[in-house]
């Protein structure tokens, strides 16, 4: 590296001679470009944080939050919500006996009934959700059993589905359709209401099991393969999931555009909780169009079809009514985050206040040593 | 054959004359110099095995591989390969590039030609091919190819002279004499037949020690460095020489002291490992944790939870399962320490170096050199240095040495008065005394006082005296060279001295052992030269005795004022007090002075004197001390003329820059190779020593007791003293009476001088440490004579020792070392050739554009890397840690809480331009004011910006974020439902929310963090904003699912969730919690506790309208003590060379007509004359006159 200078220096002066030869426009100026840019001088906004600069931001921010806090919290507070557990733990449970005595090969499905009483009506639509907590849904293992392609109709993937879909892949040699651990723990309790009324007389509430999936995943994201009317031809040559009843073409009896991989319960349940305790729409109660409450005060009975098993994991199953405002369901947490983050911050601004007028024109002054 | 080598220790060498059969032997290095790394084959395996050595790349294949193993792969293979190709692409083509420079400049040198005898004659052989022993011929001004034995040159008694200037930085010329039985070989067939050989010692790095025997025709003959020519060197003034190769290649003396090459690592970069090691353990730390939680989870509700997921085949047992989580989540935590950190640490020091190639304000017009980062990878370290080793010549002084002002017979010439009698500044645009009337006077001689010239031509005798003395009284040698007389001096203050007599009308011509020819206002006259009292250390003086052309006798004597005002006769003794007050003015200004004064001598007492000289210089005992005795005994009783003063031209800006960097607490250490006297006097003019300092040691030791003693000594004073103050200070304030203060205290009053000689004590182990202590509590230390070995062994010491980060500038070949040796190499561009800047890091012009260079460059790159990695940390946290806190709920199964494509371009896409535009663009202060307030720059020394502390602060903050960033949307996604009563408390709402808070707190985090927004910042800032919800629709649009429906899962998720209102808020409220707590410390911190630059930063911004005026830091020069300037690079022995006749072109012996060569350069002159008669006629006298006068030189020829 060192030896390589002597030709530097040779070639250095030879160059600079050379080049005074050539007149004045061969010599090249190194000088580099005098630009705001390349001198580091572009303009530029420079704040300076310090406790008057930054005191309106905190101002600002508490008398933004605290308000909403308050509406959401009062929003939420309007929303009304009815919870019931049928898991059957306890003894005394009507669902006791189902849950103690549940196996997967029993043909007959056990049938257990819950009483409740709602104090107060509830107005507008009401939602029917059921609940499960301790349920891994967003077990990794979990979360990657599935096929996608496979549920967008995609004919390849019937056949052959993805191997994420291990241990459920196939059954007897004939691919499972759908596919994977996700779509074989489908959620298969039926939850059905009653009105009791004042006579006794049991009363079928009504609900919708329709529109209850996100229309993307509906329209988008799950389709039937084949596209032919007759989805048992569509889907010959796959097995149901182990743990189904019936096949994936008669889900829903009662509606046929509702079967298949659109069948809204299913894609309900294939859209994954984040978190373990999760609920998900199960029904929807439409507000009947005179001015009654959509579910009037009184005592209702829940039938439940138990079918579905989380005693092992200490799961617990809920059925949840509510009804929903701007912001969705009943969250307080919301509510009240926002109205202590604005209350901190406004504090906080008080704090700033002081700090700025005791300490900050003190800072002005130019002491700086050199 | 290379292995054989290093195996081989050589204890002695042997070399042999022409034999190469005899030399091939011992397997010595051959003159090929390899500095290159690679070959085309090579390179790709050696390359990818380098850059794996880096733990960052292996660590990264580790994980890709990881990721390959299905049961563990928590994320895809792309996540982690696309980044790595192109981090090792780009490094490749990096080093590919400079070593095909390397190549190329290795090339060029091994195919440099040089005369090699061969075969019975000379041929021209490329160098690589030049081998030990073989015979070659120099010629003037060549480089010398290898380590020569001189076996004989063109000059009589085989003298020859060489030019250091590569090697030890001093551009006086040096005499190398061949040993007299060589100096007659003069032919090449007399050389064919040389066959002697030379017993040396090994290859080593000592420069100035050569010991070895040469056998020839039976005899033994001693050789030392004297007869020596090293590689590097250039051979002047001298028309061919030959001369044996002793060492070739890598094993010259020049390459022995290049020291290695080292991979230079800022402290920030080892920083940075150590912390990426602590994120590795830390990282171990959280798998082991979430490993754990796994296993319990497995035991306790895995396995009821069975029947929906059951285990894989792999999954043998609940610690197993725990084993294989542990490497998910290694997977899954990686992105604490990103590959895009390193891709991004190195565009940012690339475009910090671009920066500074590109700044105007250091950039040098006279020379048109920009400054140039030549290595890109250590910027931020130029904000951090502490210590700084500053080569002398060339680079805090111009090696020019003007004769600037003289004082004759108590009048003072030099300076410049306007027309109101005041003086001015000389600036390049004051007009200088126009010599075009004098034929032989010199362009590059500029002065400025016009008297001077009318005293000269109006022939005041005392001006004439004066002149004649400074043409007489010298050791310089002439030289014709295209019709040009050039002279030849040992140091450039004789020249300067000699240049200005020459300008002013009294040129010295030549000479012969007995005679001065000077051609004095155009006539040539000659003197007889009788004697030259040679300069010495203790006569600091030197005389000549002359007889001129009327017969009279005359002592000619300059030298030390101090010295030669004690032996002037009491008639002078007005003049001397003017005189000495105008000397002392002249010191003043920093200038070197020298007093002239003269003798007339009778003819029955110099005889005598003659007689006694010849007898003494007989002596063999005692004959240096009677020779003294004798000298001062004719040197009695001199009458003054006057005084000369002679600027060492310093570097522009050399006192400003160096007080500069003394504000901002820099230590600058000389290190040159030249005399004590002339760093002395340099450490003087250049404010680093100071007459109001306390005390400068000097430490001179020749033994290690010596040094040892005068090392204790100096540090007991400085201790002793230091005590009294201390106590002092105890009573005035106790709280200030720590240490650092204290130090601080100390630091301000002393200097250290240390000799090369000494050094090398200084710097054995035993005595290391105790020089460091006593060097450091020195505000100033200046070690001269140093080998360049010894100023790489300065800076490792300090290195070693001090933890500090050193710094080191110099701009020739001795400066190499330790411009390598440092953490920072610069390399001025100078005259000096190229070797400093071609090992160095950065180089430059001029050595006033290190300021800008630390102060303004490396601050901001400090400042700008450490906000940079601060916030690269804190925000991988922020970003990864939520995966730590998401283990808790999904049952520790590595499941991401983010979509993987988000994981993904995180880092490339999203984040990554704001973060570098800061990077590349923030300014705390603006340029201007870090030069105003140097001080700013400590923060750097003491790395205050990025620490273990602060890193420590920015993960916990990351962590916090992250947990926020986690738990907020976990308490509102607990229930959440959508507007339409549909669940939304799905996994990719989650994630989505998170991801989008995530984007945007970092976001806004970076804004709090700049500084300095430019339209690039906002560009970037809201452009990624942008980008990412561009990126987020893009994905997850119907389009992209339709044709990957596996990889793009998240259709529609964006949509839903993004549409609903309560989503916003939650990233409202996620948002807010992250910042509020940080701005609020923020502004609370800069209101009560701010910082140096906190307060330069207001101090900017209310003083933005009206721009202050660069101040002026000129500082008024004080009186400091007159220093000679005859001592200075001057060499004892020229004198007896001269009257020896040795160094003459002709030898007495072979030519009875002593002026025989001589000859030719009068009509040279002749021809001079006549030329410029012809064009012009402005001269002295009449062209008859000068007529007359040039038949002298004829008639004396014979």
């Amino acid at each position: 590296m060192m030896a390589s200078s002597y030709n530097a220096k040779e070639e250095d002066g030879h160059h600079s001679g050379s080049s005074s030869h050539g007149g004045p426009g061969a010599i090249k100026s190194k000088k580099p470009d005098n630009t705001a840019f390349k001198q580091q001088r572009l303009p530029a906004w420079q704040p300076i944080l310090t406790a008057g600069t930054v005191l309106p931001a905190f101002f600002v921010i508490g008398l933004i939050f605290i308000p909403i806090g308050i509406g959401l919290f009062v929003t939420s507070n309007n929303i009304k919500e009815f919870e019931i557990d049928y898991t059957g733990v306890e003894i005394d449970s009507p669902c006791y006996i189902c849950a103690k005595n549940f196996s997967w090969n029993s043909t007959t499905s056990c049938v257990c009934s819950v009483n409740f009483t709602l104090d107060q009506p509830f107005e507008s639509n009401v939602y029917m959700y059921y609940g499960l907590s301790n349920f891994y849904q967003n077990h990794r293992r979990y979360v990657k059993s599935r096929d996608d392609s496979q549920l967008n109709g995609v004919e390849s993937n019937l056949k052959q589905p993805s191997k994420e879909c291990e241990p459920y892949r196939t059954s007897d040699g004939l691919p499972i359709a759908p596919c994977g651990a996700i779509a074989n723990s489908l959620f298969n309790d039926t939850l059905e209401l009653f009105h009791i009324n004042q006579n006794g007389t049991k009363q079928r509430v009504n609900v919708t099991k329709k529109g209850i999936a996100w229309w993307t995943d509906k329209h988008v994201k799950f389709r039937n393969p084949g596209g032919s009317s007759n989805l048992s031809v569509a889907f010959q040559g796959t097995a149901k999931p182990v743990n189904w009843r019936k096949a994936v073409y008669d889900l829903d009896p009662e509606d046929p555009e509702n079967n298949g991989f659109i069948n809204e319960d299913f894609i309900v349940w294939m859209r994954t909780a984040a978190l373990p305790t999760f609920r998900k729409l199960y029904r929807i109660i439409q507000k009947k169009p005179n001015s009654t409450p959509t579910l009037s005060s009184g005592r209702y009975v829940m039938e439940i079809t138990y079918n579905y098993p989380v005693l092992s994991f200490d799961g617990r199953k809920r059925m949840i009514l509510s009804t929903i405002s701007w912001m969705g369901g009943k969250n307080p947490f919301l509510g009240i985050a926002y109205i202590t983050v604005g209350s901190i911050c406004f504090f906080l601004g008080v704090v700033l206040l002081v700090i700025h007028h005791k300490y900050d024109t003190r800072t002005n002054s130019a002491e700086i040593p050199n | 054959m290379f292995l054989k080598c290093s195996l081989f220790v050589e204890k002695e060498r042997r070399v042999k004359a022409n034999s190469r059969e005899y030399n091939d032997k011992f397997l010595y290095a051959d003159n090929r110099i390899k500095t290159s790394k690679y070959n085309i084959f090579t390179f790709l395996p050696v390359n990818l095995f380098e850059q794996f050595q880096r733990v960052a790349n292996a660590y990264f294949v580790v994980l890709l591989i990881l990721q390959l193993i299905p049961e563990i792969s928590s994320l895809s293979w792309f996540t982690t390969i696309v980044p790595l190709v192109m981090v090792l692409v780009i490094t490749a083509v990096k080093d590919a590039t400079d070593d095909y420079f390397r190549h190329k400049s290795d090339q060029q040198v091994n195919n440099r030609k040089s005369q090699v005898l061969i075969r019975g004659s000379l041929q021209k052989e490329k160098w690589m091919n030049v081998r030990v022993g073989d015979i070659i011929k120099l010629e003037n001004n060549q480089f010398v190819a290898a380590d020569i034995l001189l076996l004989c040159s063109s000059e009589p008694y085989g003298l020859c002279y060489i030019e250091t200037a590569e090697l030890d930085g001093e551009t006086n010329l040096k005499a190398r004499q061949a040993l007299s039985v060589t100096s007659d070989l003069g032919d090449v067939s007399k050389l064919l037949n040389f066959d002697g050989k030379v017993i040396c010692e090994p290859p080593n790095n000592k420069l100035d020690k050569f010991t070895g025997t040469l056998n020839w025709r039976g005899n033994k003959y001693s050789l030392d460095n004297g007869k020596m020519l090293l590689r590097g060197c250039i051979l002047r003034n001298t028309e061919w020489c030959f001369g044996m190769v002793i060492f070739a290649g890598l094993q010259t003396k020049l390459m022995q002291n290049c020291g290695k090459t080292k991979f230079k690592r800022t402290t920030i970069d080892k920083l940075m490992n150590t912390l990426v090691l602590w994120i590795f353990a830390f990282l171990i730390c959280m798998g082991v944790i979430l490993a754990t939680g796994n296993t319990i989870w497995e035991t306790w509700i895995g396995r009821g939870f069975e029947m929906f997921l059951p285990w894989t085949k792999f999954q043998i047992s609940t610690v197993f399962s725990g084993f294989l989580t542990f490497w998910s989540y290694i997977i899954i935590l990686n992105t604490v320490v990103p590959i895009s950190l390193y891709v991004s640490v190195e565009v940012l020091r690339l475009g910090h170096s671009f920066f500074i190639n590109w700044d105007v304000k250091m950039h040098n017009r006279q020379t048109n050199t920009a400054a140039v980062a030549r290595t890109t990878t250590l910027n931020e370290e130029l904000g951090q240095v502490e210590f700084i080793f500053s080569d002398k010549t060339g680079t805090l002084t111009q090696n020019i040495m003007v004769f600037s002002k003289c004082s004759i017979n108590g009048t003072i010439y030099g300076d410049v008065y306007d027309e109101f009698g005041h003086r001015m500044e000389i600036t390049e645009k004051t007009a200088c005394v126009d010599f075009s009337y004098n034929l032989l006077s010199d362009g590059a001689f500029k002065f400025y006082d016009n008297t001077l010239v009318e005293a000269v031509k109006q022939k005041d005798p005392a001006v004439q005296e004066f002149f004649r003395l400074l043409a007489l009284c010298h050791t310089v040698m002439s030289e014709e060279s295209e019709g040009k007389l050039v002279y030849q001096a040992q140091s450039p203050d004789e020249a300067a001295l000699v240049t200005a007599a020459r300008n002013f009308g009294f040129a010295f011509w030549a000479r012969t052992p007995e005679s001065i020819t000077v051609c004095e206002m155009g006539q040539v006259v000659t003197y007889q030269l009788l004697a030259i009292l040679d300069f010495n250390n203790t006569r600091k003086r030197m005389s000549v005795i002359v007889r001129d052309a009327q017969g009279r006798l005359r002592l000619y004597c300059k030298g030390a004022d101090t010295i030669i005002f004690d032996l002037l006769d009491p008639s002078s003794t007005d003049l001397m007090h003017t005189t000495s007050e105008q000397l002392n003015e002249f010191a003043g200004e920093g200038l070197r002075t020298l007093a002239l004064a003269y003798k007339d001598l009778d003819e029955e007492y110099c005889d005598v004197w003659m007689k006694k000289f010849l007898f003494v210089s007989a002596v063999l005992e005692n004959r240096e001390d009677q020779l003294a005795a004798l000298y001062e005994e004719i040197e009695r009783g001199m009458k003054l003329l006057g005084a000369t003063a002679i600027e060492d031209k310093l570097q522009e800006g050399v006192p400003e820059t160096i007080s500069k960097l003394n504000l901002a607490n820099i230590k600058i250490w000389v290190l040159t190779g030249d005399k004590q006297e002339t760093a002395v006097n340099i450490g003087y003019s250049c404010n680093m020593l100071r007459d109001d300092m306390t005390d400068v040691f000097v430490v001179s030791g020749h033994t290690l007791t010596e040094v040892q003693q005068q090392l204790r000594e100096a540090k007991e004073r400085i201790l002793s003293l230091s005590r009294v103050s201390d106590a002092r200070n105890d009573e005035e304030n106790d709280m200030f009476a720590d240490d650092s203060v204290f130090e601080e205290a100390i630091i301000t009053e002393y200097a250290l001088v240390i000799n090369g000689h000494s050094l090398a004590h200084a710097l054995e182990p035993q005595l290391e440490i105790v020089f460091l202590d006593l060097a450091c509590l020195c505000k100033t230390v200046i070690c001269c004579r140093v080998t360049p070995m010894q100023k790489a062994q300065v800076v490792e010491l300090v290195r070693k020792h001090k933890r500090a980060v050193t710094l080191a500038v110099g701009d020739g070949a001795n400066d190499v070392s330790m411009i390598k040796t440092s953490h920072i190499g610069v390399g001025i561009s100078g005259q000096e050739g190229m070797q400093a800047v071609l090992a160095s890091d950065y180089s430059f012009a001029q050595f006033r554009y290190l300021q800008r260079l630390l102060l303004v460059h490396g601050r901001w790159s400090y400042f700008r890397m450490s906000n940079f990695l601060s916030y690269f940390f804190y925000k991988n946290f922020a970003f990864t840690l939520v995966h730590f806190w998401y283990g808790f709920f999904c049952g520790f199964s590595a499941q991401t809480v983010y979509d993987q494509w988000f994981i993904t371009l995180f880092n490339i896409v999203y984040t990554s331009l704001p973060v570098l535009a800061m990077g590349l663009f923030d300014q705390d202060v603006n340029d201007q004011n870090s030069l105003r307030h140097p001080s700013l720059y400590k923060s750097g020394q003491n790395n205050l910006f990025f620490n273990k502390r602060q890193f420590f602060l920015c993960t916990v903050h990351g962590m916090t974020t992250s947990f926020l960033l986690f738990f907020i949307p976990y308490g509102a996604f607990s229930v959440m439902v959508k507007e339409d009563g549909s669940h939304s408390s799905d996994q990719q709402t989650f994630s989505i929310t998170i991801a989008t808070s995530l984007v945007i707190v970092v976001s806004v985090q970076i804004g709090l963090d700049t500084h300095y927004w430019t339209a690039v910042n906002h560009l970037f800032v809201w452009g990624s904003l942008a980008m990412y919800f561009a990126i987020l629709f893009a994905m997850q649009s119907d389009g992209l699912f339709g044709v990957f429906s596996n990889i793009f899962s998240f259709v529609g998720a964006a949509r839903n969730c993004l549409s609903e209102k309560s989503v916003w808020l939650v990233i409202l409220l996620t948002t807010a919690v992250c910042i509020v707590p940080d701005l609020f410390v923020r502004s609370i911190r800069a209101s009560l506790f701010p910082t140096q630059t906190d307060k330069v930063r207001q101090l900017q911004q209310s003083c933005k309208s009206q721009r202050p005026e660069e101040q002026n830091l000129r500082r008024a020069r004080r009186t400091s003590s007159r220093r000679s300037a005859y001592a200075f690079s001057h060499q004892e022995g020229f004198g007896e060379l001269i009257t020896s006749g040795k160094n003459m072109r002709t030898s007495r012996v072979s030519s009875t007509c002593s002026y025989e060569r001589t000859a030719p350069s009068s009509k040279w002159i002749e021809n001079v004359i006549k030329r410029t008669n012809a064009v012009s006629c402005i001269s002295f006298g009449s062209p008859n006159k000068q007529h007359q006068s040039l038949k002298q030189p004829d008639r004396l020829n014979c």
